[in-house]
Formats: structure tokens, C-alpha cells, sequence
């Protein structure tokens, strides 16, 4: 998986004669920059697709960011869209433009590990429909990023393959456990990349790396195709440099599926149309369960201040109680651990991916399989997860856990009833030094005790850079809001970011 | 020895039904039987990582119809659960099966048995779900696995303890059998293992009412070892209870050669599916509209036929069973009795000429309903006798053709004439004069050899009432002469 050195010098002749451009890197563009040149024939796709290329060349030996780089692929793909607009074609926003793919997603052709040597060399023969959404957008595919195995953890560091360091301080983690995915489009590495989202996994690592992160509304993108860890969970999103590019690409993302049984139809089909909208009037909610415990003094100052300048832009904020919040993160490990227990059973060793030499029957084939394919922390809540969900523990954890879910699900919707969204931190600290919490099998959770509720109630939820702190490492705040409302998140999110740019 | 009549087996029955939708439970793989191995699969039904179940609405309108037909309840409201347990032939490690909230349940349907016992048996709950694959082991070179089967919709119908003898067993499963084929949402062949059954049993002292330690007994797929199964395992238990050992709750595997059960597992009865909702599917919400459609179509039942025929044709229960058990024979039991008016002889010749020449699970008969009702009405008006009757069916069998034609062509009407069987008994009298003496000495049982010797003189085409009254004429004018 290494890059074609020559492609890339290739890349540079070529960027170097049409530089029409403007004085910036074309991968320091955002998505909206890119498409706007590409659409106008300014450049072209081969051209953006070297560029990234050459950055991910640069950039990999230090944040370590992909699995795997599809170099070849990707060029292939940018001639492609080039000789269409050549032929006076119209194409889509997104065409021609470079994304990672989280390497749980799968890629037909493409390895999808999950970052994990149980699924390593594993080829899917389909596409995740997101990849097929993607595709007909004609987006450029240039890699699958690093992980945490299997979504589970907040660090990236439980990858079998390599740890992704923070490209913007990389002593740091990038979070998790879409953290390939954050640290490569802070490193423009990616114009955005696709997470996944099962307690924060887009969320706390878009804020870990000064990014947008978007999860969506349960249903609204399908998971057809997403190596499942807690189905009723997991979502895909975007991580993005801007606002206005998590609207455009969700707008390409979202869609009832027919492969998707949770699937739903969005009532909104673009998320752009409306983004400029300000925020007068709105109603802004401000759960001061949310402000205590190991919240940071940074991040709380941060996001406080954030409240202070929404009001001065004309919304309305105001302090309420979220009194079953202290339940969601244990919830959330019941009920994630019971659905990841089912899902990764069929890790077997007998139809793909590893399997385990020298055995005696079929017992010691799965037990030697599942002991040496998997890691501690995926084991671990393999084990949780049976824990919960035998006979005679069921109701006390897994019932209970359900439980806890319908009272957060009513908590919410009391609030939503009187409130167009909620704001809070992302997590209550800034990105943290690798190895900080390794051994501490709890404390990772921690970092998801915000974000997690949108997981359990299925709302969606999108973290927004709202500062840095006396480090220098930025802050993340999430805005929530009730199921389908995306559009007022992007609407809020998109207000404070233009305003905060004169005002830095 | 005496001691096994003071014991009572209670039995329950689970059976799995594979449903005859096009297509698998979950994706779009075709379901036929007998496929090269592996060629009807797809990601889905393999469980590769990422993929999605979605739920086929034809296998819950099946499932639906077969509980309607069972007079169970439906539930509107019904949820998937994953059954998690490790196995080569189960790709995702969990089946998809319900738990708490089955599809139907509380229904039951009537059972009669060959001594005329009429019982109702209680359906305690049917569910849907996938089936698994298949594990076939070759000797030299190891173990290989088929998924053509894995996905395919099955219901499992689970009664209630209420059996109490092998023969209500098979009766029940009879029964069941027949409603499902009446219903089109199964073939249930039990050869191609699209019915299997599962039997509980249990033995207790009669006039006990608690249930002693049960065993199971797995995949039996006929009935004729369904039955022996079961006589072996009440004997196995109640020798063990006398013996003063405990049951132990396991599974016991049928031997089809010694007709002996044999433990299956050792680690006992420890297993824990882990049972949760599916949390890939949708709760299946069955509105009254939608019930109401497939209540509509629902046919006429075997019982419902049934009771007909006992009403208007004077069949005895257990013969309109047997007549109303295969849809196709009731079916065309139907269009002949509307061409004759003869409907118990209809039924006489069917139940015993049609099912002998049916060989088992065969329904296709060779001989138009119209024909048949020719000869069934040649026979009843008497033109034919019934020895000719079963060799006119017969020669109708082999090749379907108007009957009276055939019987005037081959000379095969009934001899009605009195003076003419008269004619011939005399020269039987003649001829068989030790029958004769023998008749007249009082041993009057040889007049159905001397009825014999008329036939044979006839090739078989006298009425047998006649004779036997010429021949007594005869007899005994004969002996008052001498
Ligand atoms: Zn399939």
C-alpha cells in the first residue's frame, strides 16, 4: 500500500503548468473551494487527486492516518471525471473531489479491516451504499483510514495495524474512533472523509482535530454495508473542515434504502439551502448537567462563550436539567456491548478473515480464532456484552439499559418540545497524549459521556470547533437537536463559524 | 412388566415448516430444493460483515395464513430476536427467530384417530425464522458446508403437552400436515426436509398432573420413526423411572437402524441463546386490514370438509378424514361426487383402489374426475359388480378413457339375469358334487365356493347377490328333491 513515487512527481509537472489557481494549496481548500474550480474547469480532478497524494505521501510516516492508499484506484478514477467535464458533462458537487473512507465501510475491491487482524486482506465483493452513493457522485476514493478495531475505543489507538497521531500536535491522539478519519483531513490528507458514529466515534475526534463532525439522524444514511459494532447505534457521517461542506456532503449521503431495514427517508434532500439563515429567534438549550463533572475549565469557558456570542447573534439560551443523563454512558455500554457481542460472532475462522492454525475440532477452532484475532479491548466487550445478555442477567443489565433508553429518549423530547436545540461540549477535555489512557478500560468511555444521549435517542448531533485551549489543542461543542433537524444544526453551526472567522 | 400401563407419555410436538416463498427469509437468494451446493447465496444469507437482513413479506403472510388455519390468535405487534449460538452451518452465529413475541399463538387443532378418538391438540405458539445451512461430511476429506438452505423461511409450530400416545402423534401431525397443504404455504415433504419434527417427551404415573423430566428428540423426518421413536424413548423412561434413575433433560438422537434413542450431548442443558431483539429489523406490525386479506384467503379446511362429508355422505369421521386429509384427493373426490349419485362409493373406491395405487406422497391421479364418476355410477347402478369395478378403475388407470365404452367393449357388464345365473349354478351344482353334499350336510360356508365357481364361469361378471340367491334356490329345491 505504498504510493507511486513517479505518479506523484508526474503530479507536480502537471499542477505546476496550469496554476490558475489562487495562492492557496489546493489541499487546503475546502470541499465548496474545490468543487467551485472543478465545476469551472479551473482545474482538474487529476490535478486535486495528485495534490492530496502528494500530501498523504508527505504527511503518512508521521499521523499514520490510512490502512490502506488507493493510489492507483484514485487516479484512475480523477481521469475519469476529468475526461467527463472535458466532454462538457455536468457532474455532481462532489465530483472529482479526494475522500477517505473509514475502514469499517465496506469498499468492493478494496481491503476492509475494521482495523483489525480478524478481517486483515479482507476483500468485501460489495459496496457499503454510502460507497454506492459516492460513486455515483463520482468522488475519488484515495484511501480507507485508521481506526480504532472494530469503532471500539477513543483514541485510535486499539488499531491492529498503527496509531494515527494528532497532525496537529502528534504526541496526541486524533480521537476515536474515527481518528484515521479526523487526523486525515486535518492533515489534508482528505478533502473530508466518511466516520462512523456509535457514541461520539465522529463527534470527539472532529473536536480533537479542530474539524466538523456530523452524526445524522438514525435511519437517514443507510448502514448497508457498515461492519456493524451496536446496529441500533451506529451511524455514518462526514468529517469535514468547514460547515457548509458537512452539509453538501450529507446531502450526498443521505436516503431511504431498501437494503436497510432502519432505514428512513429524510424530509430534507439539501442541507445548504437553508445554512445561511442565522440564528435569530432560535431556542437554545444549555443542560447544566453538561457543564459539571471532569469537564476541562477550558472547554467550559469555551463553550459558554459560545452561548454568550449565540445570544448576541439573536438566539435565545437558557439553562435546563437533563436529570437521566448520569444514566446514558452506562446504558450506552449495556446495550453497545450486548449488540456488539452478537455482531462480531461471526467472527468465526470459518468463512473469511483469520483463522487460527492447529486445531483440534471446531471448539478450539473459534476459541483459538476469536482469542488471537481480536484485541483486548474488542474482547472485552465481546465478554460484556454476553455478560449482559445470559438468562440470568438479562434483566437486571440489558432490560434495564432499554429502559434507561425510553426515560433519555422522553428527557429529550421534554426539552425539544420548548427548544430547537441543546449545546454542550463534545468532551470534556482537548485531545489528550497517546498512552494517556491505555489500561484504563473505563476511562476511554468518559470521553463520550455528551455525546453518547444522540446515540441512544437516534437525534442528530455535530461537532463545531469553538476555540483552543491554553495548549493550543482546539475545543469541539456540540449542537443536538430532534430527529430529522439537520438542517437547523447546519443553520446554527454555519452561523457561529462565519461569525467567528472576522471576529479571531 | 405390568408396571409400563401405569404410565402415561406426554408428548409436544415442535415442527418446522419451510414456507414456499420464491425467495429466502432475508434476501433475494431463490429457494428451490436440490441446487448445486453454494450456488444460491449472497452476501446477506452468508453473513458477511455489513450486511443487512430484510424481512420477506410473503414468509409473514404465510406464517400469518398457517395461524389462521390453526385457529390461533395473531399477534399485531411481533418482534425478531437473534438466537446467538456458535455452529459451521449458522454464518452469522445467530438465527434470526422470535422469543417473546411469536407471530401466532393459542390455537389448536382436531385430531381423530384409527380408533375413532376425537382430541383437540393445543398450538402453543408459531413464530418464523431462518433456517440453517447445511453440513455434509465426506470421510476422506473433511467437513463441507452448503448455505443454499441457510435463510429459508421456516415456521416453527410448537403444541402445547397435550399428546399422549404415538398414534395421536402421528394423528396430529396428519392433521397438521394436511392444513398446511391445504393453506399452499408449505409442501411439507418430509423426504426433502421442508416438515422435520422435534418431539418432547416426558412420562408420569397415571393420574399424576405434574410433568416429569422431558427429552428431546431432534429432526425426525417420517412419521413411521416419529412414532417408533417415541414407543422406544416411553419405554427407555419408564424403565429408568423403575429402575429408580432420573431422567436426565437432554437431547436423544434416533437411530433409524436399532430404533433406539441415544444421548446426542453430554454438556447437558447449559445453553444460553442470549436471546435479544434484532436490533436490524423493524417490530412486524400486522394491521387488521392486512389480516382481514389473508383471512379472505384461506380455503376450506380439512375439518370443515369434513364434517360435510359425514353429514351428507354418511362417511364414518375417521373415512372423511382420511378422504379430506390431501387437498388434491379431496378436491377430486369433489368433482366425481358431482357426476354420480354414489358419493359413498366415490369415497369407498378412493379411500381404498386410489390410495393403494397412490404410491406415498403421490396426489397426481391418472383418471379424469368425469370418468371416474362414470364408473363409480356404473357400479352404483349395478351394470358392473365391484370385482369389476376395482379391474375397470385399474384398466382406467393405465389408461384414462370412457368407462362404459371400455365395459361394452370388453364385454365386462354385470350378468343381472336370473334365468341365465340360474343356468350356470346348475351346471356348477353338477360339476362340484362334493360341495354339493358338503353344503347339504349343513356346512352352508361352502356356498361362497360354489358363489366362486358361478364367477369363474362368468370371468367374474355375475352379480353376486343374484347368484348367491340362485344358488340357494337350487340347493335346496335340489335337496328336496333327493
Ligand atoms: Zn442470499
Amino acid at each position: 500500500m505504498s504510493i507511486d513515487d513517479k505518479k506523484i512527481s508526474k503530479a507536480e509537472n502537471v499542477a505546476g503548468k496550469t496554476n490558475v489557481r489562487s495562492t492557496e494549496p489546493i489541499t487546503e481548500m475546502t470541499v465548496s473551494q474545490l468543487s467551485r474550480l472543478l465545476q469551472a474547469r479551473s482545474i482538474t480532478s487529476v490535478e486535486v487527486v495528485d495534490a492530496y497524494l502528494k500530501e498523504i505521501s508527505l504527511k503518512e510516516p508521521d499521523v499514520h492516518s490510512y490502512i490502506t492508499i488507493t493510489a492507483e484506484l484514485a487516479r484512475k478514477q480523477a481521469e475519469k471525471v476529468d475526461k467527463l467535464r472535458a466532454a462538457g458533462q455536468q457532474l455532481p458537487a462532489l465530483a472529482g473531489i479526494p475522500a477517505g473512507i473509514k475502514d469499517n465501510i465496506c469498499t468492493a475491491g478494496i481491503p476492509t479491516t475494521c482495523a483489525s487482524k480478524m478481517l486483515e486482506g479482507f476483500v468485501p465483493p460489495y459496496n457499503a451504499t454510502v460507497m454506492e452513493k459516492l460513486a455515483a457522485q463520482h468522488v475519488i476514493i484515495v484511501g480507507k483510514t485508521n481506526m480504532d478495531e472494530f469503532a471500539m475505543g477513543s483514541t485510535t489507538e486499539n488499531s491492529y495495524f498503527k496509531k494515527t497521531r494528532n497532525p496537529l500536535d502528534l504526541d496526541r491522539v486524533p480521537g476515536g474512533s474515527s481518528g484515521g478519519s479526523s487526523a486525515a483531513v486535518a492533515a489534508n490528507e482528505a478533502a473530508f472523509t466518511l466516520g462512523t458514529d456509535t457514541g461520539g466515534s465522529i463527534r470527539q475526534p472532529a473536536s480533537f482535530c479542530g474539524l466538523v463532525g456530523m452524526k445524522p439522524t438514525y435511519g437517514t444514511v443507510s448502514r448497508y454495508g457498515l461492519v456493524a459494532f451496536a446496529s441500533s447505534l451506529d451511524q455514518i457521517g462526514p468529517l469535514t473542515k468547514d460547515v457548509r461542506d458537512s452539509a453538501l456532503v450529507l446531502n450526498a449521503l443521505i436516503g431511504q434504502d431498501s437494503l436497510d431495514s432502519t432505514s428512513v427517508a429524510h424530509p430534507d434532500s439539501d442541507f445548504t439551502s437553508d445554512i445561511e439563515g442565522g440564528v435569530n429567534g432560535l431556542r437554545i438549550a444549555l443542560p447544566k448537567e453538561y457543564l459539571s463533572g471532569g469537564l476541562s475549565d477550558d472547554v467550559r469557558e469555551a463553550v459558554l462563550n459560545a452561548t454568550k456570542h449565540y445570544e448576541k447573534l439573536g438566539a435565545h439560551v437558557e439553562e435546563v436539567s437533563l436529570p437521566n443523563l448520569k444514566y446514558a454512558l452506562p446504558a450506552y455500554c449495556v446495550i453497545s456491548s450486548a449488540e456488539a457481542s452478537s455482531n462480531l460472532a461471526r467472527f468465526d475462522g470459518v468463512k473469511y478473515g483469520y483463522c487460527a492454525q492447529d486445531y483440534e475440532d471446531i471448539d478450539q477452532l473459534y476459541k483459538k480464532t476469536r482469542s488471537e484475532g481480536f484485541g483486548r479491548e474488542v474482547k472485552r466487550r465481546i465478554m460484556l456484552g454476553n455478560f449482559v445478555l445470559s438468562a440470568d442477567n438479562y434483566d437486571a443489565y440489558y432490560k434495564k439499559a432499554m429502559q434507561v433508553r425510553t426515560l433519555i429518549i422522553k428527557d429529550l423530547n421534554t426539552i425539544f418540545d420548548r427548544f430547537d436545540l441543546i449545546i454542550s461540549p463534545v468532551s470534556p477535555t482537548t485531545a489528550y497524549k497517546l498512552r494517556d489512557k491505555v489500561g484504563t478500560p473505563l476511562e476511554p468511555y468518559q470521553d463520550n459521556l455528551y455525546t453518547v444521549p444522540a446515540n441512544i435517542a437516534g437525534i442528530p448531533s455535530l461537532s463545531i470547533p469553538c476555540g483552543k485551549d491554553s495548549q493550543g489543542m482546539p475545543i469541539g461543542m456540540q449542537l443536538a437537536g430532534k430527529a430529522f433537524s439537520e438542517a437547523t444544526l447546519y443553520r446554527a453551526a454555519y452561523a457561529y463559524e462565519q461569525s467567528m472567522k472576522g471576529g479571531k | 412388566m405390568a408396571s409400563i400401563a401405569n404410565y402415561e407419555m406426554v408428548i409436544g410436538l415442535e415442527v418446522h415448516v419451510e414456507l414456499k416463498t420464491a425467495t429466502k427469509l432475508f434476501c433475494n437468494c431463490p429457494t428451490t430444493f436440490g441446487a448445486e451446493p453454494n450456488t444460491q447465496c449472497c452476501p446477506v444469507c452468508l453473513g458477511m460483515p455489513g450486511t443487512l437482513p430484510v424481512l420477506n413479506e410473503q414468509a409473514v403472510n404465510y406464517a400469518i395464513m398457517a395461524g389462521l388455519a390453526t385457529n390461533c390468535q395473531i399477534t399485531h405487534f411481533s418482534i425478531e430476536d437473534r438466537k446467538n449460538y456458535f455452529y459451521p452451518d449458522l454464518p452469522k452465529a445467530y438465527q434470526i427467530s422470535q422469543l417473546d413475541l411469536p407471530l401466532c399463538h393459542d390455537g389448536y387443532i382436531d385430531i381423530e384417530t384409527e380408533k375413532g378418538d376425537a382430541k383437540r391438540i393445543g398450538i402453543n405458539r408459531i413464530h418464523i425464522e431462518e433456517d440453517a445451512g447445511k453440513l455434509i461430511h465426506e470421510d476422506s476429506k473433511g467437513t463441507f458446508i452448503d448455505c443454499n438452505r441457510g435463510g429459508v423461511p421456516l415456521i416453527e409450530i410448537v403444541s402445547e403437552p397435550d399428546i399422549r400416545s404415538a398414534e395421536e402423534a402421528n394423528a396430529y401431525l396428519q392433521k397438521l400436515r394436511a392444513i398446511i397443504l391445504y393453506t399452499g404455504v408449505s409442501d411439507c415433504k418430509m423426504n426433502e426436509g421442508s416438515m422435520r419434527c422435534d418431539v418432547n417427551l416426558s412420562v408420569r404415573k397415571k393420574g399424576e398432573t405434574s410433568l416429569g423430566t422431558r427429552t428431546e428428540m431432534k429432526n425426525l423426518n417420517s412419521f413411521q420413526f416419529i412414532m417408533k421413536a417415541i414407543e422406544y424413548e416411553f419405554k427407555r423412561q419408564v424403565e429408568s423411572v423403575e429402575a429408580g434413575e432420573a431422567i436426565v433433560q437432554e437431547t436423544r438422537r434416533f437411530d433409524q437402524q436399532s430404533g433406539k434413542t441415544f444421548s446426542m450431548r453430554t454438556k447437558g442443558d447449559a445453553d444460553d441463546y442470549r436471546y435479544f431483539p434484532d436490533p436490524d429489523l423493524a417490530p412486524i406490525r400486522i394491521s387488521e386490514e392486512r389480516l382481514r386479506d389473508l383471512s379472505s384467503k384461506i380455503p376450506v379446511l380439512p375439518d370443515q370438509r369434513k364434517q360435510e362429508y359425514v353429514k351428507q355422505y354418511e362417511m364414518t369421521p375417521y373415512a372423511a378424514e382420511q378422504i379430506t386429509m390431501q387437498k388434491e384427493i379431496s378436491d377430486y373426490f369433489e368433482a366425481v361426487v358431482e357426476n354420480t349419485n354414489y358419493p359413498v362409493l366415490a369415497a369407498n373406491l378412493i379411500q381404498t383402489e386410489v390410495m393403494r395405487l397412490l404410491t406415498q406422497d403421490e396426489v397426481d391421479i391418472p383418471i379424469s374426475a368425469a370418468n371416474f364418476a362414470g364408473l363409480v355410477q356404473m357400479t352404483g347402478d349395478g351394470k358392473i359388480n365391484s370385482s369389476t369395478s376395482k379391474k375397470v378403475l385399474n384398466m382406467l388407470w393405465e389408461k384414462d378413457q370412457n368407462p362404459v365404452e371400455l365395459v361394452r367393449k370388453e364385454g365386462l357388464e354385470q350378468i343381472n339375469d336370473k334365468d341365465e345365473l340360474i343356468e350356470i349354478a346348475r351346471q356348477v351344482v353338477t360339476e362340484q358334487p362334493k360341495l354339493t353334499a358338503d353344503y347339504r350336510k349343513g356346512k352352508t360356508a361352502v356356498l361362497q365356493a360354489l358363489v366362486g365357481q358361478v364367477m369363474k364361469k362368468t370371468s367374474g361378471r355375475a352379480n353376486p347377490v343374484i347368484i348367491k340367491e340362485a344358488m340357494v334356490e337350487i340347493l335346496e329345491e335340489t335337496e328336496e328333491q333327493a
